[in-house]
């Protein structure tokens, strides 16, 4: 069996060839009693790629970026990280791919008995050991300005709104330095404003650090700015996955259907 | 997300006909549900031990969030521990009077208060008012931490949960019973020979020299050392149902009431147990 350092400094494909994917899932399928909710997607991407991945609710979106992170399991179906399989990788193996990657959940679900600063800070405290307090005290504090959010350092994520704990919830995956993003619903929440921030900030992790996103949204104005590529979700597939001017040349009905209420 | 339990149940209730007059085979079906969920409960209940364990001993290791469960459940709980062993040093002792005198064995007072209080009153006491305190606190905060997602994102940040969260709590509770238990024996001794005092006049070191004339480490190390599987229990136990907890508010409520009333049955069977294995090893 590997160990964690041996999986940790494991050269990944995409280092070796800067076209493989970073993240690719395949053929995943996914059931909850009889409810099928992925039926066998596959999809990748590469180093410096952000796709959005659109849907209905309830077709398995959410579900699929907990299972690209590790907190469910496929039925069936591989989640490559640098072409390496997940499945069946040990907590603390799988520790060392999460490093990896950055996760802003739904509701944020941010601690709720820390300060919005101990909370940003927190995968901080826990692998960057060697960072002394003063760093990590501007580390986090250049995470908060990054998402603009300083003057929150000090508040209880109980006390603030919940566009506000969508920040912080982003500030704290950017923290390892991710390079991969899985986002859930960034700008849900968040006032028109906020949310161009937040999509510039997408932005600004693309070209700057070349980080790769999986970016599930309702949002198609955000999917637009800040996707290369966008796959449509129904039932379980991917209906369609292209950019913003394929998926508008699309005959497909349900597409169609789907940019017309969007 | 979708809840699978829910949606199972959803699709059974549909497509399963309703049983007419079928008490008697019905019983049994429920009977034998229930006993295959007790082993399934079990058998989770032995991965999720295992799991900790093995988080637990393996680096990196949480000093500072046992540090800060050491004194949630241990200094928090010194009061109430504290208050309980002396109301029933007072009980025991009001109790014990009344029957002694009736038999004519007055002189044995003492000694029938503490070696009652620290052979099992002590113990089980400290025991059943953690499960209550701790159990119940332990229960609801993980469960709540649970479907508000916490716990998955301690995960995501590539935290290992059982050793952050399980881990720390349970061997706090395990280090933190014995030394509850001595407070609450402390406490129940004193307020044993208070009550006595009041009654009759008796100083505290008579009281004291003969409540312990002929007790040795035998009477007050296993007693003491075997809280300790209170604790494991109480921790274990809470820690599992917080962090297994599904179905939002109600769920937290339900995680929090079997938390205490599943500690609390399994400290009572377990100190059947040890106080039989106490008096076949130490007696």
């Amino acid at each position: 069996m590997e160990t964690l350092d041996q999986i940790a400094k494991k050269p990944g494909r995409a280092e070796e060839d800067g076209n493989a994917p970073v993240l690719a899932v395949e053929n995943l399928h996914k059931s909850f009693g009889s409810q099928k909710v992925l039926n066998g997607i596959s999809l990748s991407v590469k180093r410096g790629e952000t796709l959005a991945v659109l849907g209905r609710s309830g077709t398995g979106k959410s579900v699929l970026l907990r299972i690209i992170i590790g907190l469910q399991q496929p039925d069936s179906g591989s989640v490559r990280i640098h072409s390496q399989d997940i499945a069946g990788l040990a907590l603390d193996q799988m520790g060392e791919i999460r490093k990896k990657m950055g996760f802003l959940f739904q509701h944020a679900a941010l601690y709720d008995s820390l300060t919005v600063e101990q909370n940003v800070g927190f995968p901080l405290q826990h692998h960057k050991k060697e960072m002394s307090k003063s760093e990590r005290a501007e580390r986090v504090a250049a995470l908060l300005a990054e998402v603009g959010m300083e003057s929150a350092a000090q508040k209880m994520p109980s006390d603030i709104s919940g566009g506000m704990q969508k920040r912080i919830g982003l500030a704290r995956a950017l923290a390892l330095e991710p390079e991969i993003l899985l986002l859930d619903e960034p700008t849900a929440g968040l006032d028109p404003i906020g949310s161009s921030e937040i999509d510039d900030l997408v932005l600004k992790l693309k070209s700057e650090r070349q980080v790769a996103s999986i970016v599930v949204t309702h949002d198609l104005h955000s999917a637009r700015t800040i996707a290369d590529r966008l796959a449509l979700l129904n039932q379980g597939n991917v209906v369609i996955e292209g950019t913003f001017e394929e998926l508008q040349q699309s005959d497909d009905e349900f597409v169609r259907e789907f940019l017309k209420h969007s | 997300m979708i809840d699978s339990k829910s949606t199972a149940t959803v699709t059974l209730n549909s497509e399963l006909p309703r049983p007419q007059i079928a008490l008697p085979s019905s019983a049994e079906n429920s009977s034998k549900g229930l006993i295959i969920q007790f082993l399934e409960w079990f058998g989770d209940l032995g991965i999720f031990f295992f799991q900790v364990l093995r988080a637990a001993v393996t680096p990196p290791f949480e000093f500072r969030e046992l540090i800060r469960q050491l004194d949630e459940i241990g200094s928090k709980s010194l009061p109430l521990v504290a208050l309980a062993g002396a109301a029933t040093g007072v009980v025991l002792s009001m109790e014990a009077r009344f029957s002694l005198t009736r038999f004519g064995a007055k002189s044995l007072l003492p000694a029938a208060i503490v070696f009652s209080v620290i052979h099992e009153t002590g113990p089980i006491i400290t025991g059943l008012v953690v499960s209550g305190r701790v159990g119940a606190g332990i229960g609801a905060e993980l469960a709540s931490m649970k479907v508000t997602e916490q716990i998955d994102a301690i995960e995501a940040s590539a935290v290992n949960p059982y050793r952050l969260l399980a881990a720390t709590r349970i061997l706090a509770c395990t280090l933190m019973l014995p030394l509850l238990t001595l407070a609450a024996d402390c406490c129940g001794v004193v307020m044993g020979w208070v009550t006595q005092a009041l009654a009759e006049p008796l100083s505290l070191h008579q009281f004291v020299n003969n409540g312990f004339n002929g007790a040795s480490f035998n009477d007050v190390l296993p007693p003491t050392f075997k809280t300790m599987a209170f604790g494991l229990i109480i921790g274990l136990i809470a820690c599992f149902q917080g962090m297994r907890t599904e179905g939002g508010a109600a769920g937290v409520g339900r995680a929090a009431t079997s938390s205490v009333v599943l500690s609390s049955l399994f400290v009572i069977l377990a100190d059947v147990v040890l106080v039989k294995l106490i008096i076949i090893f130490f007696p």
